[in-house]
């Protein structure tokens, strides 16, 4: 289970997150969506801590790390909790240096010190699981978008994380790139792994979420499930942005 | 007959300046190169992540030894120091000169590369667990040194050349050897011209070299071959 609780976070005069308090169950995925700049990607950031909150507290499962202006949690605590964490990035970030598979088997052999024939083998099984096993030698620059971007859920599963935080998987890709992603990832939630994504593509949004979560102006308007959320929001400002997307989520939603 | 006579002095020559080149030239030029190496990476490093205090000394570093002439470096610490009681043997004085010149340049090439590495490559190594040296050694820098090594090749070949300064102060490489030579027979154009092509075979088998470590390090970015 992933708990944040008041959850505050600033960069210079600009505050960005004004107290956010958001659970996450285990083996459920949360959505999060609202406009550019409402804190999405802030709020999954300070989940691994690549941003330090100034306040709040965030636990991942047996862990829980509480922050405050001027302490600066252990460097031995960030590394547990980020080795709980597997993050997606909008943008890849694949080491360009490493092959696909090798890519997958960094986090297993530098920080938890597998041998290299386990690592390997695990390795396999992610790609096999994302479909890229013919690709285990290839150089990112040698894939297209989507497949990086599956490569990129294999590493960040690799070690067998609490949770998956998904940061706009797949805003950098064209519609059909994206749809192999977005399926990649379903099959992923299929098997009970928690996530939180941060996205703007609301039929994706629609068709993984347990819960969606409406963050804007760096507080949660509105949570609920996508049902409610989309077709029955009880705030104005969460109506008005879910029909800016000119979806018809009666529809989509009935099946 | 003037050819023959020419032909024999760089035939006696020869030996002699390839020695000294071997002995001397080499040994110098690869020294201070790894030792400049070092300190130019502690000087980026300090630049880079070390902080108002570090970051201060290592551009009064840089600043400094970029600033004055590297001749005249050489001469305070070979000719300079023993005023104040520490007296160096040339080579040992001319290997602390070229390897403190050189890392000043270094730093600044390796500070370089270092930075050109997007922020995503940190954030990638950090979310999968890397504490700040594992992701130093396996993901920044394996990146950086691609990068860096134009410029590095560019700067072992120009201190290759450098190590001449060494003959002013009495290290017996290979342009003083053709000084020394030059000095006895009166055949200057002859003698330095074949130092410069012994110079010149040098910085050929390095820019080899150089061209072999790049196409290394740039085995991942060959799409259009790509086998898969």
């Amino acid at each position: 289970m992933i708990k944040l609780s008041g959850i505050r976070k600033s960069f210079g005069n600009l505050e960005v997150l004004k107290g956010i308090d958001l659970t996450i169950r285990e083996g459920t995925v949360t959505v999060l969506i609202g406009p550019s700049g409402g804190g999405k990607s802030t709020l999954l950031r300070c989940i691994n801590l690549l941003e330090l909150p100034q306040a709040g507290s965030c636990s991942v499962g047996d862990m829980s790390v509480s922050f405050a202006p001027n302490k600066h949690p252990r460097s031995d605590e960030i590394l547990r909790l980020r080795r709980k964490t597997g993050m997606i990035f909008q943008a890849f970030n694949l080491f360009p240096h490493r092959t696909a598979l090798r890519n997958i088997t960094e986090s297993l052999t530098v920080v938890l010190g597998w041998d290299e024939s386990k690592a390997k083998k695990r390795g396999m099984e992610l790609l096999d699981k994302v479909g890229l096993a013919d690709k285990a030698d290839a150089y990112p620059s040698t894939l297209s978008g989507g497949q990086q971007q599956r490569v990129a859920i294999a590493r960040a599963l690799a070690y067998s994380p609490e949770v998956l935080l998904c940061d706009e998987p797949t805003s950098a890709l064209d519609p059909e790139l994206a749809a192999e992603v977005s399926a990649t990832l379903k099959a992923i939630a299929a098997e009970k792994v928690t996530m939180a994504i941060a996205t703007h593509d609301f039929r994706f949004a629609a068709s993984i979420a347990e819960k969606v979560v409406f963050l804007e102006q760096g507080v949660i308007v509105e949570s609920g499930e996508p049902r409610e959320l989309f077709l029955n929001p009880r705030n104005e400002r969460t109506a008005a942005f879910v029909a800016s997307s000119g979806i018809s989520f009666a529809n989509m939603l009935k099946i | 007959m003037q050819e023959i006579h020419w032909f024999k002095i760089m035939l006696d020559s020869f030996w002699p300046f390839l020695s000294a080149g071997l002995c001397f030239t080499v040994p110098l030029s690869l020294l201070s190169f790894v030792l400049g190496l070092g300190l130019g990476f502690l000087a980026a490093l300090a630049r880079l992540f070390g902080g108002p205090i570090a970051s201060a000394i290592a551009r009064f570093y840089v600043w400094i030894v970029r600033g004055t002439p590297l001749l005249v470096q050489l001469f305070l610490i070979f000719f300079g120091l023993p005023s104040i009681g520490i007296v160096l043997d040339a080579f040992p004085a001319a290997l602390i000169g070229f390897s403190v010149n050189m890392g000043a340049y270094l730093s600044e090439i390796l500070r370089a590369a270092i930075s050109s590495i997007p922020k995503g490559q940190w954030e990638a190594a950090q979310s999968i667990g890397m504490n700040w040296s594992q992701t130093m050694r396996r993901t920044i820098l394996p990146q950086a040194m691609r990068v860096a090594t134009p410029p590095l090749g560019n700067s072992f070949i120009s201190l290759v050349k450098d190590t001449s300064l060494a003959a002013a102060i009495t290290v017996p490489e290979l342009f003083q050897s053709a000084q020394r030579i030059a000095a006895v027979t009166y055949e200057p154009l002859i003698l330095y011209t074949e130092a410069a092509l012994i110079y010149l075979a040098f910085s050929s088998v390095l820019s080899a070299l150089q061209n072999r470590l790049e196409l290394r390090l740039e085995r991942n970015l060959v799409t259009a071959e790509a086998p898969k």
